[in-house]
C-alpha cells in the first residue's frame, strides 16, 4: 500500500512543480470551447440541436483528459531515459504495485486537469443541471483517467525513446479524439463513420459524461459504464504485464 | 550454494543479446566483507554482468547466488540484500534530495522513523545534509554521485554495487568518493562489488580483481597475485599481458565516442 502511495505521491509533486505545464495544458481545451463553442454555436442552434456549448463541454473535458493520462503513462519512456526507472525496477516490491501507483498518481493528474476545464466551462455559459450530476460526471472521469493511463504505460512499456511519440499522437491519440462524437452529435452519422465510432473506447467516456452533465446519452448510461469499466480493468492487466516485462 | 563464506557466487554465466554475445560463460565468487572489482574496457560486459546480478536482465545461461538467494526466482529477497549505484544517473530530478531518499526509503519498507534517522545520519555523511531540501536538477554530478551513494545505503544492504561510480568525478571528488566507501565497509562489513575501466582504482581499492575482456573473464586473484602471475611491475602491465591491448585502446561505447567526437570539435575550434 505504502508502494503505491509513494508512487503516487510522486506523480503528484511532480505535475504542481510544473506550472508551466499544467497552464500549457490548458491552452487547447480553451481554444476549442470558445472557437469550436461560440464559432459553431450558430448553425447548432439553427439545426435544432440546443446549445452548442453544453453539448461541447463533455467531450472537451474528455479531451483534456484523454490527453493528461496518456502523457503521464508516457513518461515512463523519460523515466527510462533519465535512469530513474531503473531504481524503481530494483526494489523490492511488485511491478503491480508499481504500475497501479503510477496509473493513479497519473490518473489523478488526468482528473484534475478535467476539473479545472469543467470550471473554466461554467465561464464559457456552461450549465450543470445540478449537484447531482457531480457524482457520475467523477465516475465517468475517473475511467477515462484510468483506462488511458493505463494504455499509455503499456505503449511506453514497449518504446526505448520518444522517437515514435510524433507516431501515437498523430495515429492514436488525435483520432481517439476526433472519432469519439466529442464533438458532433452521432445520431445519423453515416454507418462508416458509426462503425469507427464504436470501436473508439473514448466514444463511451464523452457519452457517459454527456449523460451525467447534460443528461442526453448515444449509447445509453449503462452501456458506457460497462464498456468502460470492462477495458479499464483489461487495460490495466495488459499495462501491467507489459510494464512487468520491461527490461533495462 | 557451495561455500558459506562466498555471497556471490557465479557459474557459468551467459548473456546473448540476440547473436551477440555480451558476456560470455564466467564464473567467480566474492567473500562477505571483501572489495571487488571487475576490472575492463567498454563494452567488456561488466554492466550485463551487474545488470544479471541484480535482476534487471535475465541470464541467457548460468548460475547466480546473490546472499545465498537466486535472483531469477528469489527476485524481492535477492533485491532486499544489495543497494545499487548505476552507471548512469538515476535520480529524479523534479523532486529534492531528501525526496530521493525517502522513495527509497518506502520501497524498500525502512520504517519511518528509522528511516528519517538514517537519512539524516547518511545525508552528512556524504555532505549534502544542507542541501537536503533542494531539488536535484540543481546538482552537481559529483553531488549526484554521492546522493545516490546515500541512497543505495538507505535499507543497510549487505552487497553495495557501483557500476563506474567515479566515471566523470574530477580527482578530488574521486578520492574522497573511495574513503567513504572503504570505511564502510571496514565499519559496516559491507561487501563492495565495483567496476571500473581505471586501473588505478582497481589496484588502490579492490582487495580481489577480475579482469574482463570481450565478454570473457581473462584472470583473477589479488592485485599483487595477478602482477606475480604475470611477473610485471604494475596491474596495468599486467593487464597488457593477458589481454594483448591495452585498456584505453579499446573501442568506445557509443556515448564515449560522441564525448570524444565532441571534445576533438571543440579543440579543433
Ligand atoms: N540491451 C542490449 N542489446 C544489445 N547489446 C547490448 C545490450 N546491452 C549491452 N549490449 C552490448 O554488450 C556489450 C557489453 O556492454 P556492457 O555490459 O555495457 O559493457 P561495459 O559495462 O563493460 O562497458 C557491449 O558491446 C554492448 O554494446
Ligand atoms: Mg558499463
Amino acid at each position: 500500500m505504502s508502494t503505491v502511495y509513494i508512487l503516487w505521491l510522486r506523480q503528484i509533486k511532480r505535475y504542481f512543480r510544473s506550472r508551466s505545464r499544467i497552464v500549457g495544458s490548458l491552452g487547447q481545451p480553451i481554444l476549442f470551447l470558445v472557437a469550436l463553442g461560440f464559432g459553431f454555436g450558430p448553425v447548432f442552434r439553427r439545426a435544432g440541436q440546443g446549445s452548442y456549448i453544453q453539448f461541447l463541454v463533455p467531450g472537451i473535458i474528455a479531451m483534456s483528459i484523454l490527453f493528461t493520462s496518456i502523457f503521464s503513462g508516457i513518461e515512463i519512456i523519460w523515466d527510462r531515459q533519465f535512469g530513474f526507472l531503473k531504481e524503481t525496477l530494483v526494489a523490492p516490491v511488485s511491478r503491480l504495485e508499481i504500475m497501479v501507483g503510477r496509473t493513479l498518481g497519473g490518473a489523478t493528474v488526468a482528473i484534475f486537469q478535467g476539473v479545472i476545464v469543467f470550471f473554466i466551462s461554467l465561464f464559457a455559459g456552461f450549465r450543470l443541471p445540478g449537484v447531482h450530476a457531480l457524482i457520475p460526471t467523477f465516475v465517468f472521469m475517473l475511467l477515462i483517467a484510468v483506462l488511458f493511463t493505463a494504455l499509455g504505460t503499456a505503449i511506453a512499456s514497449k518504446l526505448e525513446d520518444m522517437q515514435g511519440f510524433q507516431l501515437i499522437m498523430n495515429f492514436l491519440i488525435m483520432p481517439l479524439f476526433f472519432l469519439s462524437g466529442a464533438l458532433f452529435p452521432l445520431d445519423g452519422v453515416p454507418t462508416v463513420l458509426a462503425t469507427i465510432v464504436r470501436f473508439d473506447p473514448l466514444s463511451y467516456g464523452v457519452d457517459g459524461l454527456r449523460s451525467a452533465l447534460v443528461g442526453t446519452s448515444h449509447f445509453g448510461f449503462t452501456v458506457d459504464l460497462t464498456i468502460l469499466s470492462v477495458l479499464t480493468f483489461f487495460l490495466l492487466i495488459l499495462g501491467s504485464y507489459l510494464f512487468s516485462k520491461i527490461e533495462i | 550454494m557451495d561455500n558459506n563464506n562466498h555471497i556471490i557466487e557465479v557459474k557459468n554465466l551467459t548473456k546473448r543479446f540476440s547473436s551477440f554475445t555480451a558476456v560470455d560463460d564466467i564464473s567467480f565468487n566474492v567473500e562477505k566483507g571483501d572489495i571487488f572489482a571487475f576490472l575492463g574496457p567498454n563494452g567488456a560486459g561488466k554492466t550485463t554482468t551487474i545488470k544479471m546480478l541484480t535482476t534487471l536482465l535475465f541470464p541467457t545461461e548460468g548460475k547466480i547466488s546473490l546472499n545465498g538467494y537466486n535472483p531469477m526466482s528469489q527476485k524481492d529477497e535477492a533485491r532486499r540484500s544489495f543497494g545499487i549505484v548505476f552507471q548512469d544517473p538515476s535520480l529524479d530530478d523534479e523532486l529534492t534530495a531528501r525526496e530521493n531518499l525517502e522513495f527509497h526509503g518506502v520501497l524498500y519498507k525502512v520504517p519511518g522513523r528509522l528511516m528519517n534517522s538514517r537519512i539524516e545520519e547518511l545525508m552528512k555523511f556524504v555532505e549534502l545534509w544542507e542541501r537536503r531540501d533542494h531539488l536535484v536538477k540543481t546538482f552537481s554530478g559529483g553531488m549526484k554521485r554521492r546522493l545516490e551513494i546515500a541512497r543505495g545505503l538507505l535499507h543497510h544492504p549487505k552487497i553495495f554495487f557501483l557500476d563506474e561510480p567515479t566515471q566523470g568525478l574530477d580527482p578530488q571528488t574521486r578520492n574522497h568518493m573511495w574513503e567513504y566507501i572503504e570505511n564502510l565497509n571496514k565499519k559496516e562489513h559491507i561487501t563492495v562489488f565495483f567496476t571500473t575501466h581505471y586501473i588505478e582504482e582497481a589496484e588502490k581499492v579492490a582487495r580481489r580483481v577480475a579482469i574482463m575482456d570481450h565478454g570473457k573473464i581473462v584472470a583473477q586473484g589479488t592485485p599483487d597475485g595477478l602482477k606475480e602471475k604475470t611477473g610485471k611491475q604494475t596491474l596495468e602491465d599486467a593487464f597488457l599481458s593477458l589481454t594483448g591491448h591495452g585498456i584505453r585502446d579499446e573501442e568506445a561505447s557509443g556515448v564515449d565516442r560522441m564525448r570524444q567526437h565532441r571534445a576533438m570539435w571543440r579543440r579543433g575550434r
